[in-house]
């Protein structure tokens, strides 16, 4: 994953709370390999009609090209499929904006690459109108945690240790792979001090 | 004098690898569980060429995908491939599967428990949410996305910042016809989908002493719908008794060390909680949800709410709710029409649940078709041997093998468009049983009370005389 300290993208409303993972996307595309991509399913029963058309009324489906998305609140609630965070970042979205986050879906988003930025309420609501049916330009900067959009700037919440993954596109395994050495030691140490944490074998 | 610590500074510690300089802890996972739904992680474990750490420690489970009828012959090629894929996976990586026809099959978060995988002080993943159920024998249990259930194959580790830590207090007797899916809504209902993010839940009192280790489960299950990705309740004699004899379970001596070790896990006198929530057992009623999001969940002698008397940040979620429920503001809830009705998943499908619904159905015809897929397949022998499968086929339900089934829809049991289900699920969401379904989320009594009057209803008087 490469990491990114700023982008500025065309941003749009998706003023609905309670966006769950299964409206992000439908369990049925799940069994779907990633290398098909999953941009097409997202949002899907919320985009398309009963004939898998795209409808016009949905603001996303009449502007191509958007990167952020100003969400309600609670976004992504609900399961710890990742299938959600692919259908995002698959259909080029590189940040949303909601007052808050299902606390899995946000893990999820930044070991994509992808910005939950936690903004409060107002500042929300004030973005929500500006690019409520049109777009417009949004820039993030992840060194300053700051949003602007024409005349709104928000400050956003990310933690720490997220925001300095996003910046350097860390890989967990990676850097795990590098305390390998504290990990054995924990691991001797549990074996003889907690031999019960280790199953018995049945069969 | 070491300060007062909670279950979960315990659990931490006991589990802390090591903690980074901004605060992120990287722990021990002692059981990993994978489903056929893995499939991302194994592939990217393949892109690295890296094994599984410690297959001893990692159990597969088809679960999601498996077929509740017909399972010789899997018609749909995609649901095949599925299996197919972590049977594979499985057997590549030397890991012990809990395959189709397993006699210990079943949903992954109902036999972790019944296997004796599941233990107190454990620190248990899975790639699924509702992970938070084994966190009722007071072990620290959460699920994971794909990227990190490829991390826990690789590492056996996982990075978590600590959450915060809140306390649910429930106290007093639960009213007749009252279980613990039924606290589970309330206080959801009362503190939001949203209202425990960042928190591992601690709950205690009277009441939840009282419970069951299959009441616990379901509670624990339910956490994350409120927001919590962690539950807990600390581990006593109704655990210690549950887990005696279970397969993966220790026994002897080293059963006598665990023993020792669990009874230390309790919340110390005095230790500090970020919040505090307060419920009264008796105050509970039956409830059911109406629209779209757990927190949509009512008393079953409420009325559907309106828009206009709703808070002004809710009003608009309210309305989409009712217009894809296709109800109406002021509708009583008891009396809505039901087309189907569902008794299974991980949250209420266990043995327990089983009996509860079919105490009901005893004796009674269901005027509305339905399933019943139990929890594992040892759920299944043992209802068979308790003659609860012939109540459910006498009351007109069909009664298949076990698996997440109608929960997610994954294997093709789903509800048809606008078609109205009373689930004994956790999910309400849009489309989460199938485009277009309509869930009601309640307790297996008051789904069971739903198939024989064809309506939500309150299970109360249908329980008369048949209840201790
Ligand atoms: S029963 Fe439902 S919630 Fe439980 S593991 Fe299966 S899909 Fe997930």
């Amino acid at each position: 994953m490469t990491g990114w300290s700023t982008h500025k993208g065309s941003a749009l409303a998706l003023a609905v709370d309670n966006i769950d993972t299964d409206q992000l996307i439908p369990a049925r595309f799940m069994s779907v390999p990633r290398s098909e991509g999953y941009g097409r399913y997202l949002l899907h029963d919320m985009r398309r009609d009963d004939d898998e058309q795209l409808s016009a009324e949905f603001p996303l489906n009449r502007h191509e090209g958007v990167s952020i998305l100003v969400a309600g609140h609670n976004f992504g609630s609900g399961s710890s499929r990742e299938a959600a965070v692919y259908a995002l970042v698959d259909a080029g979205i590189r940040a949303v904006i909601a007052t808050s986050f299902g606390d899995i879906f946000a893990t999820n988003a930044i070991n994509n690459g992808l910005l939950p930025a936690r903004v409060n309420a107002e500042k929300v609501t004030q973005l929500q109108q500006a690019v409520s049916d049109v777009p417009g330009e949004l820039s993030i900067d992840l060194t300053e945690n700051r949003l602007t959009l024409g005349e709104i700037t928000a400050t956003f919440e990310l933690d720490e240790g997220w925001r300095l993954k996003l910046i350097n596109g860390w890989d967990d395994i990676d850097l795990t792979q590098q305390h390998y050495h504290s990990i054995s030691a924990h691991r001797d140490k549990r074996t003889k001090t907690t031999p019960w944490a280790w199953p018995t074998k049945p069969d | 004098m070491n300060a007062p610590r909670t279950m979960l500074d315990k659990l931490w510690a006991s589990h802390e690898v090591l903690r980074r300089e901004d605060g992120v802890s990287l722990l021990w996972v002692d059981r990993h569980l994978v489903h056929e739904g893995s499939h991302h992680a194994f592939a990217k474990l393949s892109e690295r060429g890296l094994p599984v750490a410690e297959p001893g420690l990692t159990f597969a489970v088809v679960d999601h995908y498996a077929p509740t009828r017909n399972r010789e012959r899997i018609a749909d090629p995609k649901i095949a491939r599925m299996i197919e894929t972590l049977r594979n996976n499985a057997s590549r990586h030397k890991l012990r599967i809990f395959d189709l026809n397993d006699p210990a099959q079943g949903i992954v978060h109902v036999i972790g428990p019944e296997l004796g995988l599941t233990l107190p002080g454990l620190l248990i993943n899975c790639g699924d949410s509702h992970t938070s159920t084994h966190g009722a024998f007071g072990a620290l249990a959460f699920g994971i996305g794909a990227t990190e259930v490829a991390h826990v194959l690789a590492t056996q580790t996982v990075w978590q910042r600590k959450p915060k830590a809140m306390r649910i207090v429930v106290d007093g007797n639960l009213g007749f016809g009252v279980t613990a899916k039924d606290i589970a809504l309330n206080w959801i209902a009362r503190l939001g989908a949203g209202g425990a993010q960042g928190h591992a839940v601690e709950y205690t009192g009277q009441t939840i002493r009282d419970l069951s280790m299959e009441g616990r489960m379901t509670l624990c299950n339910l956490s994350i719908e409120g927001g919590a990705r962690f539950g807990m309740v600390a581990p006593d004699e109704v655990t210690y008794a549950y887990l005696e004899g279970r397969d993966y379970a220790p026994s002897g001596a080293v059963l006598e060390g665990a023993r020792r070790a669990w009874q230390g896990l309790v919340t110390d006198e005095g230790a500090g909680f970020d919040r505090e929530v307060t419920l009264s057992a008796a105050e509970i009623a039956p409830t059911v949800t109406w629209g779209t999001s757990p927190e949509q969940a009512l008393p079953i002698s409420a009325k559907v709410p309106s828009p206009e008397l709703a808070d002004p940040a809710k009003s608009s979620s309210v309305r989409d709710a009712l217009e894809y429920m296709g109800l109406a503001p002021g509708q009583p809830l008891d009396g809505i029409s039901v087309d189907q009705v569902f008794i299974g998943s991980c949250t209420n499908g266990r043995i327990e649940d089983l009996r509860e619904a079919a105490l009901v159905l005893s004796g009674r015809r269901a005027i509305v078709p339905g399933l019943v897929a139990p929890g594992s397949a040892r759920v299944k022998k043992q209802a068979e041997e308790e003659g609860l499968d012939r109540i459910f086929r006498d009351a007109g339900l069909e009664w298949a093998a076990s698996g997440c089934s109608m929960c997610v829809g994954m294997n093709g049991d789903v509800v048809a468009e606008g078609k109205r289900c009373a689930s004994s699920t956790n999910r309400n969401f849009r489309g989460r049983q199938g485009r277009g379904a309509r869930t009601h989320l309640m307790s297996p009594a008051m789904v069971a009370a739903a198939a024989v009057t064809g309506k939500i209803t309150d299970v109360r008087p249908l329980l008369q005389g048949r209840a201790a």
